[in-house]
């Protein structure tokens, strides 16, 4: 059997005394997409936190097969984990250029990232458009784009997607989701992803699982899951 | 009126305007990351000056001893992030403030016993005769003037064109995304605490041969750096920087015209006045809360 990307097993978080996640497991094969849906306050959000120790959390999270669970945020992003944080992590006060520059800050091959650079203006050619512009003064589903890159500009193995069409635009967010796809199919970077349009996400991913209140309730192939009827009736809503 | 002695007022008030331009923007370094003024900046620099009196002391030549020192100064306000301020960071903002002040009574009460409160000459490296012959400035407020805008601007390229003062920026900024670009937040602040600390060195080996060294010689100087960070706006460094040399030339000419006995006042004026007036200075950024 070969290695999971991220393996993720008994993971449980918590904000102060209130317990979050109440152990899960689920797993993210390499150049695998998995997507996590779920109601608003299931924990998708904290799961990804988790994942890179933005939380208090126990249980073990394996990147390739290693231990990463109780590594420093800062340490298990060097090892390639790259998030597109909820609220999109905008650096406000910095150029676009600037902040697709912090993307690649663990980088030290110049000449690639100098190319990344024109990867992510191609993608995104609203961000080439407005380089030197303050992040700040962008629109919200500029700064998604603006975060999207970012992270990609990491050259991670792992991508942690947090609601990535939030704010965007239906023909941006399609635009997006064919970027994601073209990547992994290009760069085989792994993807996690948490989506409030479920429908958008089970197209994306070949996995699936289903959170309830910090419990998995559900998992499968995304088709599987998407056939279900009562995943069909409270989240695909037809 | 005598131009040439306005003209004479203006040029030194520039002089020791750079020097409260320096403390200026060590504070503001320290209130983006933190949000708070280091109380304790002022005295950092005056020990640090201690520091350069003693080496040079020792026969130690000028420049050699302002370069030590600048060393220094800069591991001194890395040690002090990494074992006073760190565990406090995150505890109620009073805790912090009590524990920069505890620090500028701590340096204070060590430079007083170990080098006594008797007042020091400290040497200039600068010739004693005016240069180019000019009869409006010293050969010290020229050469201190000329360090001063040298260190702001190689501090200017560093963290506008270097990776590292890019993400010591973003790391002031929001320390969250920074870490999820994989930035060590912690050792940003600690590195801003040594840049602090060695720029207050400077500002104070540049300070001491027309104040003279001794205990509570930045306590002055911290209040007009301080007005001059307030007037530039207390989150914006090139507004300090700007802001110090104003009050350097306004403290002046108050002093030459007015009199001596209102140079300080000049300091309270403007705090009070940006504070009631226009809060945010004159480059700060206006915080609009949604509420």
């Amino acid at each position: 059997m070969t290695v999971a990307l991220l393996e993720v097993r008994g993971l449980k978080a918590q904000y102060g005394p209130t317990r979050v996640l109440h152990g899960i497991d689920f797993a993210v094969a390499e150049r695998g997409i998995t997507t996590i849906l779920g109601a608003n306050g299931a924990g998708k959000t904290t799961t990804l936190r988790a994942v890179c120790n933005m939380v208090r959390t126990e249980g073990q999270v394996r990147l390739g097969g290693e231990r990463i669970d109780g590594c420093a945020t800062e340490s298990i992003v060097r090892r390639g984990v790259a998030h597109v944080p909820d609220g999109r992590g905008t650096f406000m006060n910095l150029s676009v250029e600037e902040n697709l520059r912090l993307g690649a800050y663990c980088r030290r091959d110049r000449a690639e990232v100098a190319l990344d650079f024109e990867r992510m203006y191609g993608h995104f050619p609203r961000l080439k458009e407005r380089y030197r512009q303050q992040a700040g003064t962008l629109s919200g589903g500029e700064q998604q784009m603006l975060a999207v890159a970012r992270a990609l500009m990491l050259r991670p193995r792992l991508l942690l997607l947090d609601e990535p069409s939030f704010g965007l635009a239906p023909l941006i967010v399609q635009h997006l989701f064919e970027i994601l796809r073209a990547i992994r199919e290009s760069e085989g970077i792994g993807m996690l992803l948490v989506e409030q349009n479920a429908s958008l996400a089970l197209q994306l991913a070949d996995h699936a699982y289903l959170l309830e209140t910090g419990r998995v309730v559900m998992s499968g192939p995304s088709a599987t899951i998407r056939s279900d009827e009562s995943v069909r009736r409270s989240y695909l809503g037809y | 009126m005598n131009m040439n002695l306005l003209l004479h007022q203006i040029l030194s008030g520039l002089a020791t305007g750079g020097i409260y331009a320096s403390v200026a923007l060590a504070l503001v370094m320290i209130y983006q990351a933190t949000h708070l003024v280091n109380f304790a900046q002022g005295e950092l620099a005056m020990f640090s000056t201690y520091i350069a009196w003693a080496l040079i002391q020792t026969g130690l030549p000028y420049w050699a001893a302002f370069f030590i020192t600048v060393g220094a100064a800069f591991v001194l306000g890395v040690v002090i992030e990494r074992v006073i301020i760190r565990p406090v960071e995150n505890g109620p903002i009073l805790a912090v403030v009590i524990v920069f002040i505890a620090l500028l009574v701590i340096f204070n009460s060590l430079a007083g016993w170990i080098f006594s409160y008797t007042i020091k000459p400290f040497p200039s490296p600068f010739p004693a005769e005016p240069l180019f012959g000019n009869s409006y400035v010293s050969s010290h407020e020229l050469g201190s003037t000329a360090i001063t805008l040298m260190v702001l601007l190689l501090l200017y390229v560093f963290f506008r064109f270097t990776p590292l003062g890019l993400a010591m920026r973003a790391a002031a900024q929001n320390p969250v995304s920074s870490r999820l670009v994989g930035i060590r937040v912690g050792w940003m602040l600690a590195l801003g605490w040594g840049l602090a600390a060695a720029i207050g060195a400077i500002a104070g080996m540049m300070v001491a041969p027309s104040v003279f060294l001794e205990p509570n010689m930045m306590g002055g100087i911290l209040l007009y750096a301080f007005a001059g960070a307030l007037l530039g706006g207390i989150d914006s460094p090139g507004g300090a920087v700007v802001g110090g040399f104003i009050v350097g030339v306004l403290e002046n000419i108050v002093g030459a015209y007015v009199g001596t006995e209102l140079k300080l006042t000049v300091a309270l004026v403007v705090i009070i006045g940006v504070l009631v007036v226009r809060p945010s200075g004159m480059f700060g950024r206006v915080h609009v809360v949604r509420v």
